[in-house]
C-alpha cells in the first residue's frame, strides 16, 4: 500500500464522486440516479478509509461502518418508495413524477 | 349610626347582587319585592339614625367623614373611598331612601305580573347603591363612581321594556338618546374634576374647598372648573342645552320616572353645583350663567308643559322646569332654596308620577289625556293625592310648594333683580295653569275614553298606601322651611341647618342688598295671585268650556306648533349634530375612508404578495433533479469561493 501514492486513492475517490453527481443530475431512470447516490456515498467511504489508513487513525473506518449501515437502510427505504411510485404512476422516469410542487 | 352609614349603600347592593343573580330562580314576586324594599327601607332607618345623632351633636361636629378603605393611590394622587355625613348629604340621603323605598313598594304594585319584575327591582336597588354613593362621596371620584352609576341605571331602566315601542322608535332608542346626551354633560364633569385636581392638588371636598376659600386663585380658573361643572350638572339636571333626553326617559315604567327622573338622580347636578358652592361663588360670572340657564329653562320648559297630550310627557317637561326653578336659586346664591326646592320636589313631583303611574294602571296603559275624563269616581284616593299634590306644585300657599317656591322667587329677586323674579313668576303661573290643565282633563269633565274596552279602577293598596304618604309629606314637608317673614326670630329652619355648608360660599358673595319685609309680602302676594287666577283661568278652559282651548290654539296656531313640537330643538339638534355625524360617518368614514383606504390597503399587501409569489413559485418545478441541479450549483459555489479565499 505504500507503494501506490494517497494522491492516486483521492483523485479516484473524486472521479467516482463526479460521475455519481453527473448521474443525479442527469440520468432520467431513478433506479440509475439511485445507484449514482450509492456511487457518491461509496466515493466517500474511500476517501475516508484512504485518510483513516495514511493516519494510522481507525476512527475513520468506524466512519465507513455507520455510512454502510446508513446506506443500506436507506437503499431499502428508496427501493421501497421507488416501488410505490411505479405502481403509482407506471413509471420510474424522475421528469415525470414532479409532484414536488404545490 | 354614623359610623354605620356604609349600610346605606351595602344593603341596596346586596340587594341588587340577591335580585339580580337569583331573582330568575326566586320567581316569587313577594320575596323579589320585600328583598328590593327592605334593603332600601333599612337604609333610611340607619339614615335617619344618623341624621338625628348629628341633629343632637353641637353644629361645629356635625361634620364627620366615614372612611372604609383606599381606593386609589397612584403617586401624589390619593383617592380614599370614604363618605361625607353632614348636614347636606344628610338631607339628601333622607329624600333618596325616604321616596326611593315608597316608591319600591309601590313598584311591587305597579310592576306586578311583568315578566321583568325581578329584574326591575335589581335595577332598582342598584340605583339607590349608586345614588347614596353620590351624595354621600366624600371626594369627587366617589360622586362621580355614583354620578356614572346612576346615569348606568337610568339607562337600564328607560329601556327596561326594550321590546316596546315608544313614540316614533324603540324605548332603546330613548335610552341610548339618555346615556349618550349624559356622556357629553359628563365629559365637562371630568374635565372639571382635572381642573380641580390640577389647581387644588386634591380631589377630596374639604381639602378642595378649604383651599379655594383660602387660596390665591385667579378668577378665570374658578369661572373654566365652575363652568366644566355645570356642562356635567346641564346633563345630568336636564338643563338648556342638554335637556332632550328627559322627557324621552318617559320610556321607562312610571316608577323610574318618579324616582329617577322627578324625584332623585336628576337633581344630583343640583347637589352637586350646591356641593361645590364654594366654587361657583367664587365665580360670580359662571353663577349668573347658572341663573340666567336655570330661568329659560324653567320658562321655556313650562311653555311646551302647556300643551303637551301625553300624562307623562307634561310631567318630564314640569320636572325640567322645576329643575330650572333649582339652578335659578343656586344662580343668585340661594342655595339652601335650591335644595329645599329639591326636598319638596321630590315629594310632590314622586306623588304625581306615581299618581300618573296608577291612572294609567287602571286606564289599561293609554297615557293620552285626551282620552281620560271623569276618573275622579272611578279612582277617589289617586284624585285626592294627584290633587294635592298639583296644589303644592301649583304653589298654593300652606303646601310644600309654596314655601319653597316662594324662597327661590324672593332670592331671585333680592338677588337677581326684578326681571329674574317676574320670569319666575311667570313660569310660576304657567305651572298651575298647565298642571290644573292635566288635573281637568283627566278627573273632571266628560268621560272621553271606551267604556267597552276601558274599565278603569282604583289601584291596589300597595300602591296608593305610598300615595297617601307622599301627599302627607308634600303637604307638612314645607314647614321646615318657613320663611323669616313669617316665622320671626327663629329664621328659616331649614336654612340655618345647611348654614354652615354653605357659610365660605356666602362670605365670597356680595351682601345682600336690603329688602324689607314689605316688599317680601307684596311679591309673595302678586305671585300667589297670579298662581291662583290661572288655577280659576285653567279650571274654567278645561273643566267647564274646552272649545275655548282649541279656539285659541287655533288662533295662535303658529305658537301652539312651536310649543307642541319643543321649539323643535330634537329637530335642531338632529340636523346639527346627528345627521352630520351619521351622514359623515356614512359618507366619507365608511365609504370613503374605510372601504377606500383602510381596505385598499389592507388588499393592497395581500394582492402585492400574491403576485410576488406568483413570480416566484414558477421556480418550483416539481421535478427533484432540478432542485438537485441547484444545490450541487450552490455548493459548488461554497467550493469556488472557499479555494480562492485560501
Amino acid at each position: 500500500m505504500s507503494s501506490i501514492p494517497i494522491e492516486c486513492y483521492l483523485i479516484l475517490s473524486a472521479f467516482m464522486f463526479c460521475v455519481g453527481v453527473a448521474g443525479v443530475l442527469i440520468r432520467r431512470n431513478a433506479i440509475i440516479v439511485f445507484m449514482c447516490i450509492e456511487l457518491m456515498l461509496n466515493s466517500a467511504n474511500l476517501t475516508l478509509v484512504t485518510f483513516s489508513s495514511y493516519l494510522g487513525n481507525s476512527i475513520g473506518q468506524v466512519f465507513v461502518f455507520f455510512v454502510m449501515t446508513v446506506a443500506a437502510a436507506e437503499a431499502a427505504v428508496g427501493l421501497a418508495i421507488i416501488i410505490a411510485i411505479f405502481r403509482n404512476k407506471k413509471t420510474v422516469n424522475i421528469d415525470e413524477i414532479n409532484i414536488f410542487k404545490w | 349610626m354614623i359610623n354605620l352609614i356604609y349600610l346605606t349603600t351595602l344593603l341596596p347592593l346586596l340587594g341588587f347582587l340577591i335580585n339580580g343573580l337569583f331573582g330568575r330562580k326566586i320567581k316569587n314576586e313577594k320575596v323579589i319585592g320585600l328583598i328590593g324594599s327592605a334593603t332600601v327601607g333599612l337604609s333610611f332607618l340607619v339614615v335617619l339614625g344618623a341624621f338625628i345623632q348629628t341633629v343632637g351633636l353641637p353644629i361645629e361636629n356635625r361634620s364627620n367623614t366615614v372612611e372604609l378603605f383606599s381606593w386609589l393611590n397612584v403617586g401624589g394622587l390619593q383617592i380614599k373611598f370614604a363618605y361625607l355625613v353632614d348636614q347636606l348629604s344628610l338631607t339628601m340621603s333622607l329624600i333618596v331612601t325616604g321616596v326611593g323605598f315608597l316608591i319600591h313598594v309601590y313598584s311591587i304594585g305597579y310592576m306586578h305580573g311583568d315578566k321583568g319584575f325581578w329584574r326591575f327591582f335589581a335595577y332598582l336597588n342598584l340605583f339607590i347603591f349608586a345614588m347614596m354613593n353620590l351624595v354621600l362621596g366624600d371626594n369627587f371620584v366617589v360622586l362621580f363612581l355614583g354620578w356614572e352609576g346612576v346615569g348606568l341605571c337610568s339607562y337600564l331602566l328607560i329601556g327596561f321594556w326594550y321590546d316596546r315601542k315608544f313614540e316614533k322608535g324603540t324605548t332603546s332608542q330613548a335610552a341610548k338618546k339618555a346615556f349618550v346626551v349624559n356622556r357629553i354633560g359628563d365629559f365637562g364633569f371630568l374635565l372639571g374634576m382635572f381642573l380641580i385636581y390640577m389647581t387644588f392638588d386634591s380631589l377630596n371636598f374639604k381639602e378642595v374647598f378649604a383651599r379655594a376659600a383660602s387660596f390665591p386663585i385667579a378668577e378665570s380658573t374658578f369661572a373654566l372648573i365652575a363652568l366644566f361643572l355645570f356642562i356635567g350638572a346641564t346633563g345630568k339636571s336636564a338643563q338648556i342645552p342638554l335637556f332632550v333626553w328627559l322627557p324621552d326617559a318617559m320610556a321607562g315604567p312610571t316608577p323610574v320616572s318618579a324616582l329617577i327622573h322627578a324625584a332623585t338622580m336628576v337633581t344630583a347636578g343640583v347637589y352637586m353645583v350646591s356641593r361645590a358652592s364654594i366654587i361657583f361663588a367664587s365665580a360670580p360670572a359662571i353663577m349668573t350663567v347658572v341663573a340666567v340657564i336655570g330661568l329659560l329653562t324653567a320658562i321655556m320648559a313650562a311653555t311646551i308643559g302647556l300643551v303637551q297630550n301625553d300624562i307623562k310627557k307634561v310631567l318630564a317637561y314640569s320636572t325640567v322646569s322645576q329643575l330650572g326653578y333649582m339652578f335659578l336659586a343656586a344662580g343668585v346664591g340661594a342655595f339652601s332654596a335650591s335644595i329645599f326646592h329639591v326636598m319638596t320636589h321630590a315629594f310632590f313631583k314622586a306623588l304625581l308620577f306615581l299618581g300618573a303611574g296608577s291612572v294609567i294602571h287602571g286606564m289599561h296603559d293609554e297615557q293620552n289625556i285626551q282620552k281620560y275624563g271623569g276618573l275622579k269616581k272611578y279612582m277617589p284616593k289617586t284624585y285626592l293625592t294627584f290633587f294635592i299634590a298639583t296644589l303644592a306644585i301649583s304653589g298654593v300657599p300652606g303646601l310644600s310648594g309654596f314655601f319653597s317656591k316662594d324662597e327661590i322667587l324672593w332670592s331671585a329677586y333680592a338677588n337677581g333683580g326684578f326681571v329674574f323674579w317676574l320670569i319666575g313668576a311667570i313660569t310660576a303661573m304657567l305651572t298651575a295653569f298647565y298642571m290644573f290643565r292635566l288635573v281637568s282633563l283627566t278627573f273632571y269633565g266628560k268621560e272621553r275614553f271606551d267604556h267597552h274596552h276601558v274599565h278603569p279602577h282604583e289601584s291596589p293598596a300597595l300602591m296608593t298606601v305610598p300615595l297617601i304618604i307622599l301627599a302627607f309629606l308634600s303637604v307638612v314637608g314645607g314647614y321646615v322651611g318657613i320663611p323669616k317673614v313669617f316665622s320671626g326670630q327663629h329664621g328659616n329652619l331649614f336654612e340655618g341647618w345647611l348654614e354652615p355648608i354653605y357659610a365660605p360660599a356666602m362670605a365670597k358673595l356680595a351682601t345682600f342688598g336690603s329688602h324689607t319685609h314689605l316688599e317680601e309680602i307684596l311679591l309673595m302676594t302678586v305671585s300667589v295671585t297670579a298662581a291662583l287666577s290661572a288655577i280659576y283661568f285653567a279650571l274654567h278652559v278645561y273643566r267647564k268650556n274646552p272649545q275655548i282651548a282649541e279656539n285659541v290654539s287655533k288662533k295662535f296656531k303658529g305658537l301652539y306648533n312651536l310649543f307642541l313640537n319643543k321649539y323643535f330643538v330634537d329637530e335642531a339638534y338632529e340636523a346639527a349634530v346627528v345627521q352630520p355625524i351619521q351622514k359623515g360617518s356614512e359618507k366619507f368614514l365608511w365609504k370613503t375612508f374605510d372601504v377606500k383606504f383602510i381596505d385598499g390597503m389592507v388588499n393592497g399587501v395581500a394582492s402585492l404578495v400574491e403576485k410576488g409569489s406568483g413570480l416566484i413559485r414558477k421556480i418550483q418545478t416539481g421535478v427533484a433533479q432540478s432542485y438537485a441541479v441547484v444545490m450541487m450549483a450552490g455548493i459548488a459555489l461554497v467550493l469556488l469561493w472557499l479555494i480562492l479565499s485560501l
